[in-house]
């Protein structure tokens, strides 16, 4: 078996950046899962999860975070997923494919606000979006009116931040 | 232009992809005669005022039936796929 080596989505990239009232740095790898409920199966995924998130929400669970990231459709942050869930939702690996911006300080609305098509200042807080930054898919997560976390396409991570860096 | 995703809100329209006019969502069955196949795929109106189109929102994913008025550029409406039919 080929034993393959990790390597940080940024890890050619110079980070942190700061500049414009903003620190972006990148976030730690995480164990992505993304659940898409079976027809019919919405009610028991959500009692074997304690919740699953209507569009817009973040659910901070037992040692999960469910995020909503399109139209039924979940990205399970975390390792613990509860054993027999495969029976309700289709289940697909996703950690390798995507890479985590964290963008904190007094600055990081504005900035996303140059850059984003719609008003992160009205994203609920814990709240997520799906939105595109330039032309390149991305999940926006709200943590606080100061404190967002980006992620985006891994194959993308030098073009975003090329985008996000503040001239 | 902005358009109404039904899970994601008001949205720019450079989130969407259009597809064409609400026929498509009157699909003939397969051995109705030619020219219900001939209206279904060629010929459309062309309205004054309200006009109903599909629209997908790329981010989200979501098939959306906006509600929009070809004179005043109003858009009023955007509706899930599954419950426009």
């Amino acid at each position: 078996m080929i034993e393959l080596t990790p390597a940080p989505a940024f890890a050619a990239l110079s980070l942190p950046v700061t500049g414009a009232g903003t620190r972006i740095d990148a976030l730690p790898p995480a164990r992505i899962t993304a659940l898409a409920p079976y027809c019919g199966q919405l009610q028991a995924l959500h009692a074997l999860l304690g919740g699953f998130p209507e569009p817009g929400q973040v659910l901070e669970l037992d040692g999960l975070r469910l995020v909503w990231a399109g139209r039924d459709l979940a990205f399970a942050f975390g390792e613990a997923l509860p054993t027999g869930i495969e029976a309700h939702a289709a289940l697909t690996d996703q950690s390798d494919g995507w890479a985590g911006l964290s963008l904190t300080g007094p600055g990081a609305e504005a900035l996303l606000a140059r850059r984003l098509p719609f008003d992160v200042r009205r994203m609920a807080v814990p709240g997520a979006a799906r939105s595109l930054l330039g032309h390149m898919p991305v999940l926006v997560i709200a943590l606080g009116r100061d404190e967002f976390e980006l992620w985006l396409w891994r194959s993308m991570a030098a073009c975003v931040l090329h985008h996000l860096t503040p001239v | 232009m902005r358009l109404i995703c039904p899970c994601c809100g008001w949205r720019d329209r450079r989130e969407f992809t259009y597809m064409g006019a609400d026929d498509y969502l009157h699909r003939p069955v397969p051995d109705a005669p030619p020219e219900a196949w001939d209206e279904y795929l060629h010929n459309r109106t062309n309205p004054a005022g309200a006009a109903r189109d599909l629209w997908y929102h790329d981010p989200c994913g979501t098939w959306v039936c906006i509600t929009r008025d070809t004179i005043t550029h109003a858009v009023t409406d955007g509706t899930r796929l599954e419950d426009a039919q």
